[in-house]
Order: C-alpha cells, then sequence, then structure tokens
C-alpha cells in the first residue's frame, strides 16, 4: 500500500518534465543579528537585569523561489539584507524563522577569499579549501592543474601565500570557487577581482559558468549593467524585504530610478 | 548522534589534511624546522628535571620519565582545552564562508596536540628504555588510559568551544583555573607520597575528582611501577566524557550557525 502511494506522485513528476522543478525555495525567512552579542564576565556581574540588546532584522519575511538552472539577481542598497540572505543560502547563517531548501543540490559561495593558511603554499592552499568546500582529494587534485593555470600565477603557486600581493590573493581565491563547480552557485560581488585582464577573464568564466542549464545561480551586485547581463530574473531587495521581483528589465529600471 | 558520526567520516580527509597545513605552518620558516617538535618537550623537561630533581631532591624512582609522562599528558589535555575556547574566533575566516560542522576544528586541533603528543611518548619511551625500566604486562593499559584522556579532553573541549564563542573572558578564567588543576594534578610530584602522607583525605579528594591526576597515576603505574590501573575509575570517567561529548556536540549543532553573528 504504502509503496503504491509513494510511486504515484514520482510517475506524475515523469509527465510532467516541461515544468521545471524548484532548486531553491525560501519560505518566511527572517534573519537578525539579536541577543547573540558576546558579553564579558564583568559585564554580566554588573548588570545583573538583562543586558538590553540591539535587535536588527536584516532579512525580514522574504519568500521566494529559484527554478533549476535560473540565473537570480539580487539588488539593493548597502544594508538591504542581500549578503546575509547570501549567506543564509549557503548555509553559513542559521534562519531564526522560515525555511530554506536546496533540494540537496550542492552549493557554494563564490567570494573572496576563503581562508588561506598564510604560511603554506598557493598548491596546498588549493588542496585545502576544495576540500573544505566538500570536495574529495582526488577531485581536487583532478582539478588542480586547471585552477593554477585560470589563477594565472606562475611560479607564485608553490610559494607561501603570505608572499602574494593582495590581488593575486583574491585571483586565486576566485579560481577555486569558479573551477570546482557546485550545482548551486552564490556569489557575491566577485566580478571586480585583480587587473583589468584577469577581470575579463573572470567575467567570460562566470558567464560560461552561469550558461550551464542545470546549474542554478544566485548573483549579489550593485552594477545594474552586471545584473541585466547575466540574469533570467531580478529581486530588489529594500530593508530587508523584498521589494520586487520578476523579470529583470522593468525590475532593472525601478531600481534605477529610485536610486537616481 | 548519528549525524556526529557521519560528519567526522565527511570530514574526516579535511581534518588530516588541515592538521598537517597547522604542522607545517607552525614550523614554516623556522630555522631548526620540526626539530623544535623535539626540542621544545626536551628542555621543559631538563627545566622540571633541573628545579624538582636535583634542587628539591624528589626521592620518586624513574623521576625523569615520571616526570615526563606527567607533563606529555598534561600538555595534551590543557593545551586542547585551552585552546578551544579561542578556535572559533580563530578560524573567523573559514566559518564566514563555508559551512563546517564546527567540532571539525575541535577535531583538527586535537590531530596538531595529538602529533605532537605521539613525539613526546617516543621520547618516553627511550627514556624508559635509558632508565632500564622493568616493564610488566601493565603497560598495554597504555591505549585504555590514553582513551579516556582522550574523550575526557573531547568532552571538556566541545563544551568550552561553545562558551568560548560567546564569553569573552572565559579564556581568563580557565587559564586560571588551569594553573590551579595544575598543581592539584602532581605533574611534578606524586599525590600519594607528598599529600597523602600528611593530609590522607586531601589527596583521595584530588585522585577521585581530578580526571587528570588519575589518568596521570595510573599510566605512571601501568608504565613504570608494574601496577595495574583503577578499571573503574577510568570507566566512570569514560562515561563522563562521553556525557559531555554528546552535550557538547548537540549544543554545538544547535547554535554553530549563530557563531559567525558574534565572533
Amino acid at each position: 500500500m504504502i509503496e503504491q502511494e509513494a510511486r504515484i506522485p514520482s510517475v506524475e513528476i515523469e509527465e510532467n518534465t516541461d515544468i521545471v522543478e524548484n532548486a531553491i525555495e525560501v519560505r518566511n525567512l527572517v534573519i537578525g543579528y539579536k541577543s547573540v552579542q558576546a558579553y564579558s564576565i564583568k559585564k554580566s556581574l554588573l548588570k545583573l537585569k538583562k543586558v538590553q540588546v540591539d535587535e536588527f532584522i536584516a532579512v525580514n519575511d522574504v519568500s521566494f523561489d529559484v527554478k533549476k538552472g535560473e540565473i537570480l539577481g539580487i539588488i539593493g542598497k548597502n544594508g538591504s539584507g542581500k549578503s546575509t540572505m547570501l549567506k543564509a543560502l549557503a548555509g553559513i547563517f542559521s534562519p531564526d524563522s522560515g525555511t530554506i531548501d536546496l533540494k540537496g543540490h550542492t552549493v557554494s559561495l563564490l567570494s573572496i577569499g576563503v581562508g588561506f593558511e598564510k604560511q603554506v603554499t598557493g598548491r596546498e592552499n588549493i588542496l585545502l579549501s576544495g576540500m573544505l568546500l566538500g570536495f574529495s582529494e582526488e577531485e581536487v587534485r583532478a582539478k588542480m592543474p586547471e585552477i593554477i593555470k585560470f589563477a594565472g600565477l606562475g611560479k607564485f603557486i608553490d610559494m607561501p601565500v603570505k608572499t602574494y600581493s593582495s590581488g593575486m590573493y583574491s585571483k586565486l581565491a576566485f579560481s577555486i570557487t569558479a573551477i570546482l563547480e557546485t550545482e548551486i552557485m552564490l556569489i557575491d560581488e566577485v566580478l571586480s577581482v585583480g587587473d583589468e585582464k584577469f577581470k575579463r577573464k573572470s567575467y567570460s568564466k562566470m558567464k560560461e559558468l552561469i550558461s550551464n542549464k542545470d546549474r542554478t545561480v544566485v548573483i549579489v551586485s550593485h552594477s545594474i549593467s552586471t545584473l541585466r547581463d547575466l540574469c533570467d530574473k531580478v529581486m530588489w531587495m529594500h530593508e530587508g524585504k523584498i521589494r520586487r521581483i520578476g523579470e529583470k528589465n522593468s525590475v532593472l529600471d525601478e531600481y534605477k530610478e529610485f536610486m537616481s | 548522534m548519528k549525524r556526529f558520526f557521519n560528519d567526522v567520516r565527511k570530514y574526516y580527509n579535511y581534518e588530516v589534511r588541515a592538521a598537517k597545513t597547522a604542522l607545517k605552518t607552525e614550523v614554516a620558516g623556522s630555522f631548526l624546522n620540526w626539530i623544535w617538535w623535539v626540542l621544545d618537550p626536551l628542555f621543559t623537561m631538563a627545566i622540571y628535571y633541573v628545579v624538582f630533581g636535583l634542587i628539591f631532591q624528589s626521592k620518586v624512582k624513574y623521576f625523569t620519565a615520571f616526570l615526563f609522562i606527567g607533563l606529555t599528558m598534561w600538555n595534551f589535555f590543557s593545551r586542547n582545552v585551552q585552546q578551544s575556547v579561542k578556535l572559533v574566533k580563530k578560524n573567523r575566516s573559514i566559518i564566514a564562508k563555508v559551512y563546517i560542522p564546527k567540532f571539525v576544528l575541535l577535531l583538527t586541533n586535537m590531530m596538531v596536540n595529538g602529533f605532537k603528543m605521539l613525539i613526546a611518548w617516543g621520547i618516553v619511551a627511550v627514556l624508559m628504555i635509558a632508565l632500564r625500566v622493568e616493564l610488566s604486562w601493565y603497560i598495554f593499559a597504555f591505549f585504555p588510559i590514553m582513551l579516556v584522556l582522550i574523550i575526557v579532553t573531547f568532552g571538556l573541549s566541545t563544551i568550552m568551544m561553545h562558551f568560548g564563542v560567546f564569553i569573552e573572558d572565559l579564556s581568563n578564567v580557565i587559564s586560571l583555573l588551569f594553573r590551579m588543576l595544575y598543581y592539584a594534578t602532581g605533574i611534578f610530584y606524586s599525590i600519594e607520597d607528598r599529600v597523602g602522607k600528611h593530609y590522607p583525605n586531601a589527596a583521595k579528594i584530588l585522585y577521585n575528582y581530578n580526571p587528570m591526576a588519575l589518568v596521570i597515576t595510573d599510566m605512571r603505574n601501568a608504565l613504570l611501577y608494574k601496577t595495574g590501573p583503577n578499571w573503574k575509575a577510568l570507566l566512570i570517567w569514560a562515561v563522563i566524557g562521553i556525557i559531555l561529548g554528546m552535550i557538547g556536540v548537540r549544543t554545538i549543532y544547535k547554535n554553530e550557525n549563530s557563531y559567525v553573528k558574534v565572533i
């Protein structure tokens, strides 16, 4: 009996393959920074009363879906909760209420610099960061030449990371997350890494990455032109809430007008 | 609990790799490189030997080995627990970028300290041969005693790691407490001889309520003095350690995603 019941919906899905499933479902998401401030023993002894905590709601009751293969851009002024939202999607922040369902997809947050160990070589840092992102050692080793080639650091790849310039540092960080692909990629303002040449290279790599039909992408950016170029759909966040979500051109036009 | 073991397995390779990197980092650029891992414990022991062996004329049999066993186990315990307080803060750059179960950091750190302890045990073995210590079958109690030490250390560390995130001056408190505990553990004296002679009750309390005093005394008995360990007490502390660890891991799972908001 139970088996039959379980089978029925799966058949239905197979029949409706033209309906694309959701890769990300966010429901009533609330994330605040409150009551989690570190305190010292002296402070808590002196003030036996409950310390007044500043409550700041970064993301306030937000719901949206992202379909598989879709590219969603998030725009909004500073402090509107974009990055917090992205971190929550990456599983770094826990929601205070509401749910985030990634449907079991692997996810990575592409942003500047996963923590590098400064004393060891770039090569070793690639291994370390890759494994931190949940890849096995073999997988990382297999992708290693590609990462090194893309980063274009030359002989510096075998030198300790402390000798890198800040540009080289971010180039390496970008290359690691860009080449080690995951099903859902979250991109936080990394399109301006390195020198002109690397910027162009990373931009076209980004385009190539996100044009893959199976990959779901969420991009946070302040650049209207970037989002217009890359996204399918744009979400405009304002003070922790969604102000508009929908077709990119109409949302971006409205946003442009709002900001000017 | 099941999630804990799954995560441990999943991140095991990362832990090993990260521990190796941490060890490399420690000696990178230093002149004598890994020799420091041998020199450091050797010199510490030399100091203690001069002070307590020669100046205070300790009467303990095989004093050098006696001392070194105590120091080795104490260092592993105190380094792990004390470092765990600041561990989350130290790894801020990682936890702000990717999700990892936070006790993975703890396990990595334990591997680093465990490796150093392994070197120290090597020195103990050499010492025991040099001092012509008479061995017995009890030396195999080494393994269960170490297991208890590791369990208790992990249990306490998980809890310290959690509170270390929220209480800014916990590390000061802990370092004070550990200084006290250090003298109450009998690293450089024998609790039985020194305390037990004049204050038999105090000795009993130290032995019964201080897990470090227990494991260190038992280890010395097993390795040096052909005496079996106190199995019952070891078992009790193993259980306490496991319970602490379970509480700690649960608390960490529940709160770990708020850590990054605090630090």
